[in-house]
């Protein structure tokens, strides 16, 4: 699946990072970073980090 | 035959309980009763950025309705329903039209409403903010130059005195104890947000206690609507418009007559299933559970995060009761929160109104404006941080230290003080 998170929603709150640590990361200047293609697996993690995200920023593409 | 779970109230808890349930492979019927007329959708943007810019109804919804999984398309909606009673030993709910719905399993997550101040008096210009519609009304009247009295500083009477500030309108905000979130953020901090929120142009009244509403004088205009409010010191302060943020009230009166504790909210036990029944869980801040994490006795949590973290613990005990499988170990839900006012960015995790102890972990509380971490301890243990406008990486570590309630004070503590 893609992932796509919207930079204009984003406020860098870090909720997805705990919730999928393994799609999601905060850098050392506090923003975010991601990866945009992620294995069918990580579903579940990438729903939660979905549900966690405060501002509703981040969409699954071509969800499997 | 096909089994059923009933989910009332169809805002957030209820659609994280319907994706909770299929995703804890809940393959049988769901049906979701709520009485807003509105698939669910996310209420902080409510008094902040749409607030500010709602547009229409229609459009403010097209921008904070919750996105649904895929696993729910299936669950059956009965938006602007309202259950008025329920019969839990029997299995059945009564809607407001008379029909019964019977079901399997119950979930209960019906939230909060706000409370309203118990004053007589004239009822146009009074506000409360809670649904999509109170939102569009309110921003409606925010005009440029109206006098508008916030009564309440909790997090959405301190957000909502901002927006209104930014909009133009002239903000005086009230409290009744001395500082704006003083019971969720602490004494320090607290003072130190209020000096900064007077700098931006609120008029700060603390130690205030409304004791009346006063009317449009006669014939000058609509005495039906408010103009100010009164002090029980009798100080008046005029106002177009009055937004009342004094807290909320679980909606549990549905459940009356059950043999339930819904004295505040209602009671559960650490899987979230109803103390008292056999299949039937809450969810969200309804929901009055142990707080397993830091064994302070059931509480009801008002933080955004909790629909979810709860619906993940219900839904599990829920299936495991109906299908006979065994219940697994709940999670401990860290509740995690956050506000902005005008350039603040609080954000928190964990319980800070256990604190016995707060300790300025990084900057000062007198000015948040430059950032400040407080640490909230019970006895020696961290069990709440609370920064303002601290990288998102920095939260991360001072989450997993509330995590694992990090003991040992900064001032003896290397890894903090490397911090």
């Amino acid at each position: 699946m893609k992932i796509f998170v919207d930079r204009q929603l984003c406020e860098n709150h870090g909720q997805c990072a705990i919730a999928a640590p393994d799609v999601f990361r905060m850098n050392a200047e506090g923003i975010l970073e991601y990866d945009e293609n992620v294995d069918d697996s990580l579903l579940a993690d990438v729903e939660d980090a979905q549900d966690a995200c405060p501002v509703q920023a981040i969409f699954i593409q071509d969800q499997p | 035959m096909t089994r059923k779970i009933v989910i009332v109230g169809g805002s957030m808890g209820g659609l994280r309980a319907a994706e909770q349930l299929r995703a804890s492979g809940w393959t049988e019927t769901i049906t979701i009763i709520g009485t807003e007329p509105h698939l669910p959708y996310n209420r902080p943007p409510l008094s902040k950025e749409l607030l500010e810019n709602p547009g229409t109804v229609d459009a403010a919804l097209d921008s904070v309705r919750f996105r649904h999984r895929g696993s729910v398309a299936d669950v059956e909606w009965r938006l602007g329903t309202e259950v008025i009673s329920a019969d839990l030993a029997n299995n059945s709910l009564t809607l407001a039209s008379g029909e019964a719905v019977s079901y399997d399993g119950l979930v209960i997550a019906t939230g909060l409403r706000p409370r309203r101040l118990p004053l007589p008096g004239p009822l146009r210009g009074r506000h409360v903010l809670r649904t999509i519609e109170d939102a569009v009304e309110l921003h409606q009247e925010l005009r440029e130059g109206t006098r508008v009295a916030v009564i309440g500083a909790g997090f959405i009477g301190c957000e909502t005195a901002a927006t209104a500030t930014k909009l133009g309108c002239k903000v005086t905000l009230l409290e009744g104890t001395s500082g704006p979130m003083q019971r969720a953020l602490g004494e320090e901090l607290s003072a130190g947000i209020r000096d900064y929120l007077v700098g931006q142009g609120i008029n700060y009244h603390g130690h205030a206690r409304v004791s009346g509403l006063l009317s449009a004088e006669n014939g000058k205009d609509d005495e039906s609507r408010c103009s100010g409010i009164v002090l029980d010191d009798g100080t008046e302060i005029r106002a177009d418009v009055i937004i009342e943020s004094v807290g909320s009230i679980p909606n549990v009166e549905w459940l009356e007559g059950n043999d339930v504790d819904i004295t505040n909210g209602v009671l559960c036990d650490e899987h979230l299933r109803v103390v008292g029944t056999d299949n039937a869980v809450a969810v969200g801040d309804i929901a009055r559970f142990p707080d397993l994490r830091n064994r302070s006795g059931a509480r009801r949590i008002e933080h955004w995060s909790i629909p979810g973290d709860t619906a993940k613990i219900a839904a599990k005990a829920l299936i495991a009761k109906l299908n006979g499988t065994a219940l697994p170990e709940p999670a401990v839900p860290l509740p995690s929160f956050w506000s902005n006012q005008f350039d603040l960015k609080i954000q928190g995790v964990g319980s800070p109104n256990l604190a016995t102890r707060i300790v300025e972990l990084e900057g000062s509380a007198k000015t948040p404006q430059d950032g400040v971490v407080m640490g909230y301890y019970q006895d020696d243990a961290l069990v709440a941080v609370v920064s303002v406008d601290l990288p998102a990486d920095r939260q991360l570590h001072y989450r997993q230290l509330v995590k694992d309630r990090h003991s040992g004070l900064p001032q003896q503590d290397s890894q903090l003080q490397a911090i």
